[in-house]
């Protein structure tokens, strides 16, 4: 049966301003629907530029559920290929991440493209000679994504080939992506080895929508942060001891509701939005010997001290990232069934920083993020009770009301307490748009 | 005092014993006070600093883990998981002195309502004679697939 396909009033009538209906979390023809409009339509993260550092370089990933292949081509410029031989489907690479040398060569039969994706040779040709081969998309090689932009060294694409550009659609939210990589002295990242991959049985939006979810870390965290600071104070340390490094990570998270409602909520167009915009659970980190002067030594010390100054938590870039600029990481959601999504966690040097600044960094993703996380736990225990609850036909609808304004414009920046819902709302406004925008009633 | 190989072979089974049997008091006295356990991601890593891992835990996390274990509000252990290790005869691999290296091969079964998964392991002890007693100086755990996308490891492989 299908109910939202061809259906655009029934996808749209799925989101209201306060509440939304369960089935865009838990209906697989509703997932079906986000793959093909949704991840379609909006500008998709894909990978890290330093992932593909050398011509030839090559990282297999995901847009939504299209398996594609970022790779550096021998101009320099980087590319976003779909992961299939035009020939008969075969994955063209298999392993994460490598170097193809000059060319992609299908390990079926042997065609082969240029790291653009243009066909280089096909053996045997002369058996193509009396078909009509070379009019057909076939021929012209392995198929690139609609568009490819690079944002200071991180790789976004569109799948579809006409629609909205990458300013418009991110807009000033990328403010935070060039704050992360304006706390280089270098002005630029490289990823740090492998990400985490951790696998939830939920909904992709969970996760999303828990980022922004300020409501949520003192009492699902009780169990992780609040013993670490029972811990702590059973220790007796004397005042000004150096602390445990867990308390300095996992402790602010048992801030009370009035650090969270003061740190602020900005959200942008698009469904972009971040938490922190005042201070946040990173503000408090102890300073790094060394790291500030190299900063003044590159920016001059007041634009050093206003890089240094943003400390925001949390940034959303609809639909499905997470950044932490003070902390250097990225969390990628990738959707792979209405109740089943992978987290990758990335993690970045900042390029002429001190190294401890990346053992801080790594220390909070295996701390945080990581599949043995003691923090990770309570948070893939909520997501799936959640989407195990919402089953429940009692009640069918989801609410995000918490400190909801007559008439929210979501065209606009807006910056309001900190544990406002309103971040969620604009996620489903922005999903409402680029679901609907290529949808079509059936006739 | 002199400890022998068996003692040392000894000492790896009951350490997996007190982890299958939640002693995990027993198990902490057992660690010196600065050791660390490590849970690399990266296949054949060498750096537990400035790259990602599982886990690399000194002493005041690993009692946060196993204090948190036993919470009232600990809700990813309603119900609590359980855990087995089956493992090879471990391997003796050096005896210099008060410190002993080890390394043994093991499946770990971790459970908990309908879902268990099963892990192979390489287990890697860095023991110290102290006081007469055999203390573990620093372990180190290698998940054959760490590359692999995980769902919850909430007790100790």
């Amino acid at each position: 049966m299908t109910r939202y396909t061809d259906n655009p009033d029934a996808v749209a009538a799925l989101i209201e301003p306060h509440q939304v209906h369960r089935d865009v979390y838990t209906s697989q023809e509703v997932y079906r629907l986000e793959m093909k409009h949704l991840f379609a339509n909006a500008w998709v993260f894909v990978g890290h530029e330093s992932q593909t550092a050398n011509k030839g370089d090559y990282f297999a990933t995901q847009v939504g559920d299209q398996p594609v292949i970022q790779v550096r081509h021998s101009t320099g410029d980087i590319h976003v290929l779909y992961n299939r031989c035009p020939h008969k489907g075969t994955k063209i690479v298999i392993d994460r991440q490598g170097n193809t040398g000059k060319f992609f060569r299908c390990p079926y039969h042997a065609w082969s493209f240029k790291t653009d994706g243009c066909l280089l040779a096909i053996p045997l040709k002369k058996g193509y000679q009396d078909t009509r081969l070379s009019e057909t998309e076939n021929a012209k090689g392995m198929k690139a994504v609609g568009a490819v932009h690079n944002h200071r060294g991180f790789i976004f694409a569109r799948l579809a080939a006409e629609g909205i550009s990458f300013e418009d659609f991110f807009g000033d939210s990328l403010s935070s992506i060039d704050n992360m990589v304006d706390r280089s002295p270098a002005g630029r990242l490289e990823v740090v080895g492998p990400p985490l991959r951790y696998m939830h049985h939920c909904n992709w939006k969970m996760l999303v929508e828990n980022q922004t979810d300020t409501c949520h870390p003192m009492v699902a965290h009780e169990s992780s942060a609040g013993t670490a600071v029972k811990l702590f104070e059973e220790l007796g340390l004397p005042e000004g001891a150096p602390k445990p490094p867990a308390m300095e990570i996992i402790a602010p998270f048992m801030s009370p509701y009035e650090f969270f409602e003061n740190m602020g909520i900005r959200t942008w167009p698009n469904g972009h939005g971040h938490t922190g915009v005042h201070h946040s659970i990173h503000s408090d980190y102890t300073a790094i010997p060394g790291y500030f002067e190299a900063m003044v030594e590159s920016y001059g010390e007041d634009r050093a001290k206003a890089i240094l100054d943003e400390n925001r938590h949390n940034t959303v870039y609809f639909p499905n990232i997470m950044v932490k600029g003070p902390i250097q990481q990225l969390r990628n959601f990738i959707p792979l069934a209405a109740d089943k999504t992978i987290v990758e966690s990335y993690i970045y040097r900042l390029v002429d920083a001190p190294d401890e600044l990346t053992a801080r960094t790594a220390m909070y993703n295996r701390m945080i993020n990581a599949p043995t996380s003691i923090v990770g736990h309570d948070d893939l225990e909520m997501y799936e009770r959640a989407q195990e609850g919402m089953m429940a036909d009692g009640l069918e609808w989801v609410n995000i009301q918490r400190l909801q304004t007559e008439d929210e414009d979501f065209t606009v920046e807006a910056v309001e307490n900190g544990t406002t819902e309103r971040q969620m709302r604009n996620q489903f406004d922005a999903w409402r748009k680029f679901m609907l925008m290529s949808m079509e009633a059936s006739a | 005092m002199n400890v022998s190989r068996d003692q040392i072979i000894d000492f790896i089974y009951d350490e997996a014993r007190m982890l299958d049997e939640g002693r995990y008091d027993d198990w902490l006295a057992l660690w010196l006070p600065d050791g660390h356990y490590w849970m690399p991601l990266d296949y054949q890593q060498t750096d537990p600093i400035y790259e990602t891992s599982l886990m690399y835990e000194d002493m005041f996390m690993l009692k946060l883990r196993v204090e948190r274990l036993n919470g009232a509000r600990t809700f990813s252990q309603k119900p609590k998981s359980r855990c087995h290790h089956v493992i090879q005869r471990p391997f003796v691999d050096e005896m210099n002195g008060d410190s002993f290296v080890t390394k043994t091969f093991m499946h770990y079964v971790e459970t908990r309502l309908d879902e268990q998964q099963l892990l192979a392991l390489t287990a890697r002890h860095d023991l110290a004679l102290v006081d007469g007693a055999l203390r573990i100086a620093n372990k180190r755990v290698d998940i054959l697939n760490c590359d692999a996308a995980f769902r919850n490891i909430q007790l100790l492989p």
